[in-house]
């Protein structure tokens, strides 16, 4: 499945290479947390700033693993030329999300969760996409800016 | 099986949380706290998430379940230590956790638990 490209222009900082991480139980997304802290270092981001990318990192792999049925996760370390941050990519094969406008508004689950999942983790990052297509799959990318 | 140990003291329960828990860690807390109150009729449960460096809307939501299980079953709940920037991040994130009692410290949550209650 080809996906457009996301958010604003970012290139990968060679010197940090990125992690991927394959989501398919509860604990890799303790994983995928700590992979996230991790690259927040690496982007020089303070303790508050790491904690909301964190944060965002464990709502989009929970949606990655409960609504997608598992997928995979890339964190890196990214730059547009004046800025550093971290760039997270989360993929699954899953039935896609029928109405994303939907998905993303505060207090809709299918889950039994509390439907904060994608519209809070939304505000904790700076630029946020999805794309889903359905019986295909979801990808959800976001970045973080210092 | 993973678990994170409750400590009784008097009619206290003492939970710290001292590992980055996943879900279903979580969800045996709340299980295993409601099974204790009941057991050893607590009347408090103190837990200290210090530790934690993250709560997300799941870790919150279990914090809100232990509250609102603990009052059910007569006893209270107070969360102690959270740290600023998860506060900060947990209420951008859109909860703020109504109904749950918070202490900044160890110290001050078991005096508010030593407190005459209203009802």
């Amino acid at each position: 499945m080809a996906w457009s490209s996301c958010v604003s222009p970012a290139i990968p900082d060679p010197n940090r290479p990125a992690f991927r991480v394959e989501i398919a139980a509860n604990e890799d997304v303790v994983v995928v947390r700590q992979r996230a802290r991790e690259q927040s270092q690496r982007a020089g981001f303070s303790l508050l700033e790491t904690t909301k990318l964190v944060t965002a990192a464990s709502e989009l792999a929970r949606n990655t693993l409960e609504h997608g049925g598992g997928g995979i996760a890339e964190i890196e370390v990214v730059t547009d030329g004046i800025r550093r941050g971290v760039r997270m990519t989360f993929v699954d094969e899953g039935p896609g999300i029928p109405d994303i406008d939907m998905a993303l508004r505060d207090g809709f689950t299918t889950g039994g969760g509390l439907g904060l999942g994608l519209g809070g983790s939304r505000r904790l990052v700076s630029e946020f996409q999805i794309q889903s297509t359905a019986g295909k799959g979801t990808r959800v990318q976001v970045i973080r800016w210092k | 099986m993973d678990r994170i140990p409750i400590l009784r003291l008097g009619d206290t329960l003492l939970v710290t949380v001292q590992v980055d828990m996943h879900d279903q860690l979580a969800v045996r807390l709340l299980d295993d706290l409601t099974t204790m109150i009941t057991k050893v009729r607590a009347r408090g449960v103190l837990i200290d998430i210090s530790a934690l460096d993250m709560v997300d809307s799941f870790i919150g939501r279990m914090i809100a379940d232990i509250a609102a299980t603990a009052r059910i079953l007569d006893a209270r709940a107070v969360v102690v230590g959270m740290q600023p920037a998860v506060a900060i991040t947990l209420v951008e994130l859109g909860m703020s956790l109504p109904g749950v009692q918070t202490a900044l410290d160890v110290d001050h949550g078991m005096e508010l638990l030593r407190e005459p209650r209203d009802s």
